[in-house]
């Protein structure tokens, strides 16, 4: 999608029932105009009927709107919160598999502790680390270790929730 | 709910065998989309929900153009079809098709019953979602092995839905904006649509302009909203409104939209209507209100139940003498109606217009009017005068070739004793003319009205008018004989090709028992006037 002034990136957040075929109806909305969405995450809320539906898409804002609104009126969706524009806390969780040769070890852990990573798997010629954090952390650490050679990744996509009332 | 719109085939065969048993009628259809249509009539004409069931796979596939049609326009229609046993689903089995998948984008909700004891209360739920809010077409898919398995019915009182509450009751808020809006205005439109007649709006409405001295437009889907023969009526807006409806509504200071949504095909450029206008925008739907042009009031509610708020704080207020404010108003759209009416030439052929006037004639405008898809519906729209709601049914949103037959045999038998005529064009009547032998084998006497032009005319029209007249692949080159083609059905044929003709044949179609199909050879390049051109201003009219 190419950016312009009221291209942004928007952050949703949904309650929705917690059944089948609610996620292709969520998604379909995304799809029947063409976008596409950059991260989701699924899963139960504290009550099993309920899901959270967490979703990263970029967009025109006033079409973001009306999907919204849309959304909002789907018979499977609770709530609809749009996190754009609002204080809230996100987090996203990602494995990375990077090569790991004897002589660039130490390096590595160094990376990995000055952000709080954790090394997960170690095998003879690779490491598996996970990190966790928003995504400028993520993607300064991803950016770092590229050039050791990362062999795969495995992204959670973002989940958020709104910051409580200090 | 009392007759079922249906085709039965294998997944549903165990549901026809125990319906027999019941009271409630069934209609086979000649094909499955003609099932939904007449659904879709009989839930226009009686305000009802309309029930069809089909079956699994190719049936139930035949129904996505008619369930399109009635989401496009609100209409509330339950489908049941059959699906092959859950143990099969996703195999590829005999006439599967993943249909709660296809229809999920043109549905208002839809379902899949996975186990018996989910049974009644996804139905209710189907019904009650079906004709609340913004009404729309709900379809429950039934495999057959719940189908065939037994369980206890247990009576649902209420259906509540956690997720689902319409909005009904506007906010009192907004109100007195409106009432202040209406008091400054001195050039206001009214522009009534679908939603007025799904509502039951239009005993308010009427009040409602008639208070403020407003003149009223439709859109397609609101006409009989507002009575055609009051003096505040406009005629429709639109790329084929009339010209003082469309100049109105490009030059008002006011426009209150109700239940109307603003369809590309009533705006035209959206950044051009109503320039001028401060827009109040009444709908049950708030993914309608802003969507396509910006509002200076939006009030979630419905339709009548606003109008009727308004009506009320209007009673109590003090408005001064709005005839005399608004005299200029009216006399500007006198004089636009004076130079532009809806007008036509009648030469040595038929004209479709002047069909459609004697049908109005004929009819005393008391019949219930179904329309194909194309010039056909704009001259019903145009030249028929709707004075009561729920006597136009036409596919207005999808614009669904095909729809006009099948839902004036729905409309016929929600509404007996009434008079119910289907205006066609010669291509559009052979989209559905398999359910003559449905009007025949249930004796349901639906008047047809072929307007004859040998052409596909409303593509043909643009054609001539922004393809320099390559009329590609619109001519109907061969065409059945209209009036054998009735009688091969055990219906009535009648022809008329001269002007003269046409009130006889008219009289003698209306005065017949039995279904008929009146062929009218018409002008071949008459056109549709005004027009609009697509992605004009509406103020920018081609015209007569």
């Amino acid at each position: 999608m190419v950016a312009n002034e009221s291209t942004k990136r928007n952050i949703l957040s949904l309650l929705v029932d917690n059944k089948p075929g609610v996620l292709s109806r969520v998604a379909g909305f995304f799809s029947g105009r063409g976008f596409n969405i950059d991260s989701l995450c699924v899963s139960e809320t504290t009550d099993p009927l309920v899901s959270r539906i967490t979703l990263v898409a970029m967009g025109d804002m006033a079409i973001l709107e009306q999907i919204k609104k849309q959304l909002n009126k789907l018979i499977n969706v609770i709530k609809v919160m749009d996190f754009t524009d609002t204080e809230f806390v996100q987090r996203e969780t990602a494995l990375i598999k990077v090569r790991a040769k004897v002589n660039q070890r130490a390096e590595i852990l160094r990376m990995v502790d000055i952000f709080r990573a954790k090394v997960v798997d170690v095998a003879s010629e690779y490491y598996t680390i996970e990190i966790t954090g928003d995504e400028g952390k993520l993607s300064a650490f991803l950016r770092l270790l590229k050039p050791l050679g990362i062999k795969e990744i495995a992204r959670t996509g973002v989940v958020a929730l709104a910051r409580e009332k200090k | 709910m009392d007759t079922i719109f249906g085709y039965p085939g294998g997944a549903t065969v165990d549901i026809y065998n125990e319906l027999v048993k019941t009271e409630i009628g069934h209609i086979t259809v000649r094909h499955e989309q003609g099932a939904v249509h007449a659904a879709d009539g009989y839930a226009r004409a009686s305000g009802k929900v309309g029930v069809c069931l089909v079956t699994s796979g190719p049936g139930a596939t035949n129904t996505v153009s008619g369930i399109a049609s009635a989401f496009m326009d609100s209409i509330p229609v339950v489908v049941l079809t059959g699906q092959v046993p859950t143990s099969l689903i996703g195999n590829d089995a005999f006439q599967e098709v993943d249909i709660v998948g296809i229809t999920r984008p043109c549905t208002k909700h839809n379902y899949l019953v996975k186990d018996v004891r989910e049974l009644s209360q996804t139905v209710r739920e189907a019904f009650f979602i079906a004709r609340s809010g913004r009404p729309g077409p709900v379809l429950v898919d039934l495999p057959k092995d719940v189908i065939q398995s037994r369980a206890t019915y247990k009576t649902i009182k209420e259906v509540r839905l956690r997720s689902y509450n319409p909005t009904y009751e506007p906010n009192a808020k907004q109100l007195p904006k409106v009432v202040k809006l209406i008091r400054e205005s001195t050039r206001p439109v009214i522009l009534a649509g679908g939603g007025v007649i799904l509502s039951g709006a239009s005993d308010a409405l009427r009040k409602f302009a008639k208070k403020i001295q407003s003149p009223v437009t439709a859109t397609l889907m609101g006409l009989g909203g507002f009575p055609a023969s009051h003096p505040l009526w406009l005629g429709m807006i639109g790329m084929h409104g009339t010209y003082r409806a469309n100049m109105a509504s490009g030059e008002c200071d006011l426009l209150i939209a109700i239940g109307a949504r603003f369809d590309d095909r009533v705006t035209g450029r959206t950044d051009t209507f109503a320039r001028g206008a401060k827009i109040v925008h009444i709908d049950i739907d708030p993914t309608s209100i802003r969507k396509n042009v910006p509002v200076a009031i939006p009030i979630v509610g419905d339709c009548k139940i606003t109008l009727e708020k308004l009506n009320k704080i209007l009673e109590q207020e003090d408005l001064g003498d709005f005839k005399k404010i608004r005299r200029p108003w009216f006399r500007q759209i006198e004089k636009w109606k004076a130079t532009q009416p809806l007008a036509y030439h009648q030469e040595d052929m038929i004209k479709p217009q002047f069909v459609i006037e004697k049908l109005y004639e004929v009819t005393k405008g008391k019949a219930i009017i179904t329309t194909e898809v194309g010039q056909n519906q704009m001259w019903a729209a145009q030249f028929y005068k709707f004075d009561y709601p729920n006597c136009f049914i036409t596919s207005g949103g999808l614009g669904c070739m095909g729809f006009g037959f099948p839902a004036a045999l729905g409309a016929q038998i929600a509404c007996p004793g009434k008079l119910v005529v289907d205006v066609a064009g010669d291509a559009s009547i052979q989209m559905n003319i398999q359910e003559m032998a449905t009007a025949v084998q249930y004796n349901l006497p639906v008047k047809i009205v072929v307007l004859n032009n040998g052409y596909m005319g409303m593509v043909r029209q643009w054609q001539q008018l922004f393809y320099e007249k390559r009329y590609a692949c619109t001519e109907m080159e061969a065409a059945p004989d209209f009036v054998k083609l009735a009688e091969a059905y055990g219906a009535v044929g009648l022809r008329a090709t001269r002007p003269e003709e046409v009130e006889q044949v008219l009289n003698k179609g209306m005065s017949t028992k039995k279904p008929v199909i009146m062929d009218f050879v018409v002008e071949r390049e008459e056109c549709v006037y005004p027009m609009v051109p697509a992605g004009s201003p509406i103020t920018e009219m081609l015209l007569v």
